[in-house]
């Protein structure tokens, strides 16, 4: 036995750019906050060629769970071609050798800023999201260690008193985005900024989702076939923005959550925001072929 | 000296509240020193002392805020059994919820200043569980009503209002969920001499019509002498001297409450 | 039927900051029976309003007995809890006082009211009688849901006095309550201690005048040192 048989030749970098130290804790990290769904679990957040704040803990979850074969599709906002996804996607790529692809369909592992893809996952997927604030309490207890007993004690009351507050001042709730959601009847958890629209899609999903914050240096989970639930009044039905009825000027798909265009009039037209759901309706359009999958929303509304 | 007071034989019902040997240290300062009390159901004790003299410790203590190193504290309600400084964080927090009402002095260690007041009262009942906006809205509106706060002002948040009205902001939250207790911290101190009378008499009212036993702190004898049934007489962390309001008041026995009494204008 | 029976009463005060004991009364004996009246005797500063207060445990007594019966059999109430007194007073001892502790924003038929809501009556109930208990003591009907704080000395005392005796107790105790009272109205006061008397109600007094109460009298206790601890109603000079 020799040093050279024990040790791997030296190599410029480990394979999906992270050593293998870290990838061991954050599958442990992965691990344990599915098994606790919806907790927050701390890790270590390693650096990676990318500024925090712009997905490297969803970077870092991805470049964990892929193998030369995964195929990895990257959306920023709904869309694969924006120059931050563009670029973790081809970033993966490279230091992992794994395929890619922009349909939703194709994909192993979807790494998402904001969004979930209208069609519907399956089991064998995983989605992926970049958490900018993982502590749904914060706005109602900015010191973390009197949060964390709070999450302990399932002392949620505040997050009410957040959402009595909307409405006695505005008459409705105005959380938009990161709508805070009891996970397996247990914890509250930011499901990251993900519009309303996005959040009863993980109400007993079929798929994996994960959510890190690299910054934050938090990880957490929905594990396949959990509950997710808005929190909301027993009185005051939790409402996704009113987009159920918008078409999309470029492909003409309606019943999907829409980009608003503002116009030189002052009106406003509306672009489908999963992109590669736009292309996908184009396609069929212009007799190309039927390519999309079965989606979460039917026209314009999700089925209880 | 003065004779030994039996026990009680007429009244059988148990003390609501009993405290029983407490003690704190704060470091080298003795902040209570094996110091026992009770309260009969309806009761209105009332705890002066001069400040440092651990009567608002004491309080503290009664609402699980503070743990002493020493003694016991029991509340005789269902559902409630055994020491209540050995229960746990989450026990604690559900107790107080439930059970107990409480009115600082200072108002931003009882209320978000920022949020609404009738939210700081829904509050209390979100703790305790409760998911529907309309019963939240009507259960804070009483509440608010009942302590005399005027409901035009219903969402008002408490840093836009006046010290009296912030009073009653915590009255309305400290009483939302009909606690068996209702712990007062100097609660007219700082106040308007008018301001304070108004205060004074929504408590005595709220005692009236609801029978809710009180355990109130003060260093303002007027204050105690308008609501306290029974009064004891803290000093340096010790109980000097306890009796009917009108005794202590007019007959003190102990030399500082004399001097107590006498220093009254 | 014997009411209270007080053996070898002594009260005094101590004050602390004086380093001075100031005697007050010592070895007071006597008996009160049920429907009887006594009048307390005595120089000024003889102790008779100190006496009425010992009894009610607003002193505290430094020896002897205050042996009464209540309700709940025999009690000393030199000795009993602080929270059995707080309850006997709600029940069956009442006090007379001169003035009335009127408080801001309560109605002077809800002071009158309070000691029945306090013994369990019903809210509508409790303000029927003591609107009926003003009207005996003269207080015209505007006045009933008025704040006392703002009337004259008369009308107060006429509010004081309804508060004091709307419910029949056991025992009463009395102290000048006729002061600043108009004729009508003191009166009215006669006629209804006559009603509580014969009811059963033990009343002791003290009167600057005693002819108001006169025919009320039963016995004399004369608190002046060395004079004779009882006297029977015939032999008040007076």
């Amino acid at each position: 036995m020799s040093l050279s048989t024990l040790t791997k030749p030296w190599e410029a970098m480990s394979y999906g750019f992270l050593d293998g130290s870290a990838k061991r804790e954050l599958r442990r990290k992965m691990l344990k906050s599915v098994a606790v769904p919806g907790c927050q679990m701390p890790y270590a957040s390693r650096e990676v060629p990318m500024a925090r704040g712009w997905g490297t803990g969803g970077l870092q979850v991805s470049l964990t769970l892929v193998n030369p074969q995964t195929r990895v599709k990257v959306i920023d906002q709904g869309a694969d071609d924006s120059v931050n996804a563009a670029s973790i996607r081809r970033f993966i790529a490279r230091v992992a050798g794994t395929p890619t692809t922009m349909d939703t369909l194709d994909a192993d592992l979807i790494q998402s800023r904001h969004r979930i893809p209208e069609e519907i996952l399956r089991e064998d997927q995983v989605l992926v999201l970049q958490v900018p604030n993982p502590e749904p309490l914060r706005p109602v207890q900015p010191n973390t260690s009197i949060a964390r007993q709070m999450h302990a004690d399932a002392d949620y009351g505040r997050m009410w008193l957040q959402l009595y507050e909307q409405i006695v001042r505005s008459g409705r709730v105005m959380q938009g985005a990161s709508y805070p959601s009891l996970v397996h009847g247990r914890h509250v958890m930011t499901p990251s900024p993900i519009p309303r629209w996005d959040v009863p899609k993980l109400h007993m999903a079929k798929h994996l989702t994960i959510l890190s914050a690299g910054r934050e240096k938090r990880i957490f989970a929905v594990p396949p076939y959990t509950r997710v639930e808005p929190l909301v009044f027993s009185d005051v039905p939790y409402k996704v923005e009113e987009h159920g009825a918008l078409t999309c000027t470029r492909s003409g798909t309606t019943g999907f959550f829409m980009n608003e265009i503002p116009q030189d009039d002052g009106s406003s037209a509306f672009e489908v925001s999963d992109s590669e759901w736009g292309v996908k309706t184009i396609r069929a359009r212009d007799g190309e072929g039927e390519s999309r999958g079965e989606t979460w929303y039917k026209d314009g509304e999700m089925p209880q | 000296m003065t004779l030994t007071l039996d026990a009680p034989r007429i009244v059988e019902t148990r003390p609501l509240l009993e405290v029983h040997g407490v003690s704190k240290a704060y470091g080298p300062v003795q902040a209570v020193r094996n110091v026992s009390a009770h309260a009969y159901p309806g009761e209105v004790l009332g705890i002066v002392g001069e400040s440092g003299s651990g009567k608002s410790t004491l309080l503290r203590m009664m609402n699980l805020e503070e743990i002493p190193e020493d003694g016991s504290y029991t509340l005789d309600l269902p559902d409630v059994s055994g020491n209540l400084f050995e229960l746990d964080r989450f026990a604690r927090r559900m107790l107080c919820a439930t059970k107990i009402g409480i009115v600082y002095q200072n108002p931003h260690l009882g209320l978000l200043m920022k949020h609404s007041s009738s939210g700081n009262v829904a509050e209390r009942l979100l703790v305790a569980g409760e998911r529907s906006f309309a019963t939240l809205r009507a259960a804070a509106t009483e509440a608010l009503d009942a302590s005399e706060f005027p409901l035009d002002r219903l969402d008002a948040p408490p840093i836009e209002l006046s010290g009296g009205m912030q009073q009653r902001v915590q009255l309305a939250k400290a009483i939302a969920l009909e606690p068996a207790l209702l712990l007062l911290d100097e609660p007219t101190t700082g106040l308007d001499v008018s301001v304070q009378a108004l205060v004074l008499d929504t408590l005595k009212r709220l005692q009236q019509d609801r029978h809710i036993t009180m355990v109130i702190v003060s260093h303002d004898l007027g204050v105690i002498r308008t609501l306290a049934d029974r009064v004891m007489v803290m000093r340096r962390g010790e109980v000097v001297e306890t009796g009917l309001a009108d005794q202590i008041f007019q007959d003190p026995q102990h030399p500082y409450t004399q001097q107590l009494v006498h220093a009254k204008l | 039927m014997t009411v209270l029976d007080i053996q070898g009463l002594t009260k005094g005060f101590s004050l602390h900051h004086l380093a001075k004991d100031i005697p007050a009364f010592e070895d007071i004996s006597f008996r009160v029976a049920a429907g009887e009246f006594v009048l307390l005797k005595g120089a000024n500063g003889a102790g008779k309003s100190t006496l009425l207060r010992t009894l009610y445990r607003s002193y505290l007594p430094l020896s002897g007995e205050i042996r009464f019966h209540s309700s709940h059999g025999l009690i000393d109430l030199a000795r009993a809890a602080d929270v059995d007194v707080a309850h006997l007073r709600r029940t069956e001892i009442g006090f007379v006082t001169q003035f009335l502790t009127a408080r801001p924003r309560v109605s002077a038929e809800a002071i009158v009211a309070e000691p029945l809501r306090l013994a369990g009556w019903e809210p509508e109930a409790a303000l029927d009688a003591a609107r009926k208990a003003l009207a005996t003591f003269g207080v015209k009907p505007d006045l009933w849901a008025a704040y006392p704080t703002t009337f004259s000395g008369g009308e107060q005392q006429k509010v004081n006095l309804a508060r004091a005796l709307i419910l029949p107790q056991k025992l009463l105790m009395l102290d000048e309550p006729t002061a600043s009272l108009d004729a009508n109205a003191r009166a009215a006061l006669v006629a209804r201690l006559q009603e509580l008397k014969d009811q059963g109600t033990a009343m002791i007094g003290v009167f600057h005048h005693p002819d108001d109460v006169m025919h009320l009298i039963d016995r004399v206790v004369d608190l002046t040192p060395d004079a004779a601890p009882q006297e029977e109603r015939d032999d008040v000079a007076l």
